[in-house]
């Protein structure tokens, strides 16, 4: 890669403790525009930590990262300048209870992005029609199934129109079938060109959709590379122990 | 401990960068205090000097700060408050089972226990619509008058009684809200889990209930603390009354100003306990939590 092209995103020798806890240790990491990133790893590995590091809801502890060029682990910057171009979706969901589905969705383009209240209403709306979830526009999310509410917590996320959109683990509290829903506006959006990272279980998922793998242990990125050579041929005995677990039938 | 070597390859130190930004953060931090320095010298500062260049300043410091009578006034304030203070602790430990067994009582759904849920409901409906003093004048004059065998004929004691059955009232609104926005999965894990009603709300709802509404019960403390005052009206000798006696003799309303600090003085430490004992309990469950 050549200097003068630089990634979307830089992380840079990330570190993060929990007193005398090493979450992440020595993490770097470049995500390009278009790129789709997966984390995978066992539990406690460090990739929910990671996600929320790159979205500055926790302070690391050593380590930079840049977005688009600039350092936004900066004591200075504006946090909210940073997370108004980062989406994120968490894996419990997280809609606001007291607020409808549309509401959720406009929350954020009306009081953090500034945008008309018909203008955000109308992308909302396409976006819910989208993904199939026009009819449960004006009901609140706790009548809505685990899947639709996720499908939801995604529309929230891109209705702010993030560069970078950052996805925690976001099928692991769904069955099968509506992992699959969600699954698909996933690969809708991927093959849309949008830039993702995202923690995931789900390795058949990781391989068709990942332009990078990355398998963490122990907070550390110990191998990353093409979803192709790391599920068929990864060079860390770690990684294939790990594929050979989970991926057992 | 877990897979050996690999976390003990790298011994970590502070990079360049790290080291700048805790310069940053730790400038950052010094100007925030510097602000908010000069900030609270200037507004206090200012108020300051409008009340003491006010034209009656001289009348007022005389009638109402005068050391003199502070001092003079002192002994028998503090066994007015003496008195405001164990009617406030005893009142405190009455009130908050008997809030919380109301609470309970109208949450309830057994067809068999529909008196208790009238009786809660009209209870607090009843009580908080009457003005706590008329309360207390009530029960404080009334009751005594009647000279009923077995009980007590002492002001304070109904006066007491008067202040528990107010405050309960609002105490048990407090509960119940508290009762009410325990989410109904909670209710479903431990009936799922083999618990009966009273089981289920003693061990898993009433608990998280009781933390939730720590701020809203403190609030309503408080504001006991201070009616204890109310007591007054029955001529009784507790702090303000003791201080408007002192008044009505000489002539200088200082005391009222020192009973007053002495309010402040009683119900900070119970706000700064509350607010330790929150933060502590908070830091315990959410730490998992991210």
């Amino acid at each position: 890669m050549s200097a003068s092209t630089r990634a979307l995103l830089e992380v840079r020798h990330l570190r993060k403790t929990y007193g005398e806890r090493v979450i992440l240790d020595d993490v770097s990491l470049d995500v390009s525009a278009g790129d789709v990133v997966c984390l995978i790893g066992s539990s406690g590995s460090g990739k929910s930590t990671l996600l929320r590091c790159l979205d500055l809801l926790e302070p690391v502890d050593d380590g930079t990262i840049h977005l688009d060029g600039v350092e936004i682990t900066d004591p200075e910057v504006d946090e909210k300048a940073v997370r108004r171009r980062v989406g994120m979706v968490f894996q419990a969901y997280n809609l606001f209870p007291h607020l409808t589905v549309l509401e959720n969705c406009t929350l954020a383009p009306r009081r953090a992005h500034g945008v008309r209240r018909r203008e955000a209403r109308t992308r909302a709306l396409e976006l819910l029609e989208r993904f199939g979830l026009a009819e449960h526009v004006d009901k609140h999310p706790d009548r809505l199934s685990g899947g639709q509410q996720q499908r939801a917590a995604v529309v929230r996320a891109l209705c702010a129109k993030p560069d970078l959109l950052l996805l925690d683990e976001i099928t692991a509290a769904l069955d099968p079938e509506l992992t699959g829903e969600v699954l698909d506006i996933v690969r809708d959006l991927a093959a849309g060109g949008t830039t993702m990272v995202l923690a995931t279980h789900e390795m058949s998922f990781a391989r068709e959709v990942a332009t990078t793998v990355c398998f963490l242990e122990g907070g550390r990125i110990l191998e990353q590379g093409p979803p192709a050579q790391m599920f068929s041929d990864p060079t860390h005995e770690r990684t294939r122990s790990f594929l050979k677990r989970v991926l057992a039938p | 401990m877990g897979p050996g070597g690999a976390s003990t390859a790298s011994p970590w130190t502070p990079s360049e960068r790290e080291l700048e930004r805790r310069d940053v953060r730790r400038r950052q931090r010094r100007r925030s205090l510097l602000v908010a320095t000069l900030m609270t010298v200037g507004v206090l500062g200012l108020a300051a000097t409008a009340i003491g260049t006010a034209p009656g300043w001289q009348r007022v410091q005389e009638t109402f700060f005068s050391y003199e009578d502070a001092r003079r006034a002192f002994p028998a304030i503090l066994d007015g408050i003496w008195l405001n203070i164990r009617l406030f602790l005893v009142c405190q430990v009455v009130i908050l089972p008997l809030a919380l067994l109301i609470a309970i009582g109208r949450g309830t759904r057994s067809p068999w226990l529909a008196p208790a849920r009238v009786v809660a409901v009209v209870y607090t409906d009843v009580v908080r619509g009457i003005p706590t003093i008329l309360l207390i004048v009530l029960l404080g004059f009334g009751v005594p008058a009647l000279q009923l065998q077995g009980l007590p004929n002492d002001r304070t004691f109904w006066a007491g009684v008067a202040l528990v059955i107010s405050y309960s009232a609002y105490v048990a609104e407090v509960f119940r809200a508290g009762i009410e926005s325990i989410h109904p999965s909670q209710v479903a894990s431990a009936r799922a889990l083999g618990l009966g009603h009273v089981a289920t709300l003693r061990h898993v709802v009433v608990p998280q209930a009781v933390r939730r509404v720590v701020p809203p019960l403190l609030n309503d403390f408080v504001s006991l603390q201070k009616d204890t005052a109310l007591v007054s009206a029955l001529g009784i000798f507790e702090a303000v009354y003791t201080a408007r006696d002192y008044g009505n003799f000489y002539f200088n309303y200082t005391p009222l100003v020192l009973v007053a600090g002495f309010f402040v003085v009683m119900t900070v430490p119970l706000a700064r306990l509350t607010d330790w004992l929150q933060r502590r309990l908070a830091e315990r469950e959410r730490a998992g939590l991210r």
